[in-house]
């Protein structure tokens, strides 16, 4: 079992959710109730990630932050090195390819709260933010929740962009599924397949835990038959 | 705290509204689906902006096209309960009511909730959510909800629609018992005429976005402007006739219709030889016992065929064909017991009379039938 691998696929998931999802969640709630011309442009880019290869993707982000290029040259001036085979290089590579499983359930789930309640809430005098966080937010909460499990699911399973981006460097952009790659290369199937198993329980279980306390906080807040409890 | 609406806009909707409610007044804004009246309850919340026009309650001004005055709803102080009730499926009975008092601390927001919703008769239901709860409550809750932002006016958009006819009985009951607690203008919305009759202290008629005429519910009803409004009041005796005599100080005004003399007891200002569209109430309407005549029958008599008898419990709803070449159907109702005494059935010969006082002359419309009522 490759510990290093490991940590780092973990640290990899976590700052990705910690990044990704409030950013996602204010580009949902934008997606969700905005008629702007450019909104069918918008969807269709964040959608790109999920269609396109690996390869494909892996590629233009290996170009545009190899030094070598006027964007890899500005990025790497901005973080102060060259961001290719580095953990924010394979940082920034996840964040895009995650982007659609971010946005795309919290948008759903902004899309499914009745316009009524939120008319009802500025009816109310709430301001556009209070309704927001006393009113979208809760409903849709459901769908934060699914975001989340999602993204740090496909995060630690992610391999072929992380490959392109970020190479195999122990520690640094080695993460467990790539790890698992570079074992059965070696003809180390063994280790391979203890690690493969690791990933598949732990996937299953950060899955299991996130809906789990998302259940749990449900239950807890309808017993209680007050405070900003979701029941769908 | 009067409250003063004039509206115009072509999008999404056309509207051309003028409307006054002074405080304490039921204004019931009626008119078939699609006439526009949720359209007018927005405009006045705020959640859409008319093209031209003006919103002011008292001395606050809402809405000004002129001055591009345009306060959002959040600074209108305007209680409106939806036709859905729109309530927060995730927060409890309480929390709902409590949703408006955020200037308030929280036990003084819950203690007040709590005061309201005793008010609408939901005490003890405070910790359940709207999908634990009936239609009628839910409605009280949307009621409380309104009153919690101690608004300067309460729009109320079909709010009897979505409860049972038990339920919807007794919630009429209690929104004029709630009227003698507030003082301020409400404006109901139904297509329901019953509702407004019964509710109303004035009404306004809607129709393409038009508010075509405003006034007593009795009046509107027995006094229209026009045939149409006539046939949006439920009045289906609406026919055309001419003029001969207008009415004087000494002698009743005399209609020609099909060539049968009618008396007619007002006739506004209308002249020898104008044609006039006409309108007999059903409750103006007396029908001859046969076989034996009866006082009244003098008063503009006319015969026909009952050629339909609908018996709607105690009322019994009856159609006249007249007789004579133009075979026009006279509809009114008549308690059941007597059209039973009268041996009424279908294909019976009647005569009856159209009370002369009850006869109102209109200006015909353009189109004689309105393919919308």
């Amino acid at each position: 079992m490759d510990w290093t691998a490991f940590a780092l696929s973990l640290k990899l998931a976590v700052w990705t959710c910690v990044l990704l999802i409030p950013a996602s969640l204010v580009l949902a709630r934008w997606l969700a109730w905005s008629n702007a011309r450019c909104k069918p442009i918008a969807e269709a880019l964040l959608m790109l990630p999920l269609v396109l290869p690996p390869t494909v993707l892996g590629y233009y982000l290996l170009v545009g932050l190899a030094p070598t290029t006027l964007t890899g040259a500005l990025v790497g001036a901005i973080a102060g090195r060259p961001l290719v085979f580095t953990f924010p290089g394979i940082l920034l590579a996840s964040l895009i390819v995650n982007l659609p499983f971010a946005v795309q359930p919290m948008q759903r789930a902004f899309e499914a709260v009745e316009p009524h309640l939120r008319e009802a809430a500025w009816v109310s005098g709430l301001t556009r933010l209070e309704t927001f966080r006393r009113v979208e937010l809760p409903l849709a909460w459901p769908g934060v929740v699914s975001a989340l499990a999602l993204v740090f699911a496909h995060t630690l399973g992610e391999f072929g962009v992380i490959l392109m981006v970020g190479g195999s460097i122990p520690g640094e952009t080695q993460t467990l599924s790539i790890a698992i790659y570079d074992r059965m290369q070696a003809f180390r199937n063994g280790e391979a397949a203890a690690m493969a198993a690791a990933l598949l329980a732990f996937s299953f279980l950060a899955i299991a835990v996130v809906h789990l306390a998302a259940r749990r906080g449900r239950l807890v807040r309808s017993e209680h038959g007050h405070g900003d409890g979701v029941r769908r | 705290m009067t409250l003063r609406v004039a509206l115009e806009q072509t999008v999404p909707v056309a509207l051309n509204v003028q409307l006054t409610c002074a405080p304490g007044e039921l204004l019931a804004l009626i008119g078939p689906s699609g006439s526009g009246k949720t359209s007018v309850l927005r405009a006045i919340a705020g959640l859409s902006m008319p093209l031209r026009g003006r919103i002011a309650c008292n001395s606050e001004t809402w809405f000004d096209a002129a001055m591009g005055i345009a306060r959002p709803p959040q600074a209108r102080r305007v209680g409106l309960v939806f036709q859905d009730y729109a309530l927060m499926p995730h927060l409890t009975a309480l929390d709902n009511v409590a949703l408006p008092l955020g200037g308030l601390t929280k036990p003084a927001a819950r203690a007040r909730a709590a005061e309201l919703l005793t008010l609408v008769n939901l005490e003890g239901l405070e910790a359940r959510r709207p999908q634990q709860l009936s239609g009628g409550q839910r409605q009280r809750v949307a009621i409380a909800r309104a009153l919690a932002r101690d608004p300067a006016v309460l729009l109320l958009d079909e709010p009897f629609s979505a409860v049972d006819q038990m339920t919807r009985e007794r919630l009429k009951r209690e929104l004029v018992a709630l009227r003698a607690r507030v003082t301020i203008p409400i404006i109901l919305v139904t297509h329901d005429l019953d509702e407004a009759m019964a509710l109303a202290d004035r009404v306004a008629i809607m129709h393409r976005g038009l508010t075509l005429q405003s006034g007593a519910p009795k009046d509107v009803r027995l006094r229209p402007d026009s045939p149409t409004i006539a046939r949006l009041m439920g009045q289906t005796n609406v026919l055309n006739g001419r003029l001969e005599a207008p009415a004087t100080a000494e002698q009743p005004g005399r209609l020609d219709f099909d060539g049968m003399k009618l008396e007619v007891a007002v006739t506004g200002g209308y002249q020898a030889g104008d044609a006039v569209a006409w309108l007999i109430p059903s409750e103006f309407i007396v029908l001859h016992r046969r076989g034996r005549p009866s006082q009244g029958d003098r008063e503009n008599p006319l015969a026909g065929i009952v050629q339909a008898l609908t018996a709607l419990g105690e009322q019994t709803a009856v159609g006249v064909r007249l007789t004579g070449a133009s075979g026009h159907v006279l509809n009114f109702r008549m308690p059941t017991h007597a059209a039973r005494r009268n041996d009424l059935a279908v294909g019976a010969e009647v005569t009856l009379s159209a009370l002369g006082q009850g006869i109102h002359l209109m200006r015909p419309d353009s189109t004689i039938r309105d393919s919308t009522v």
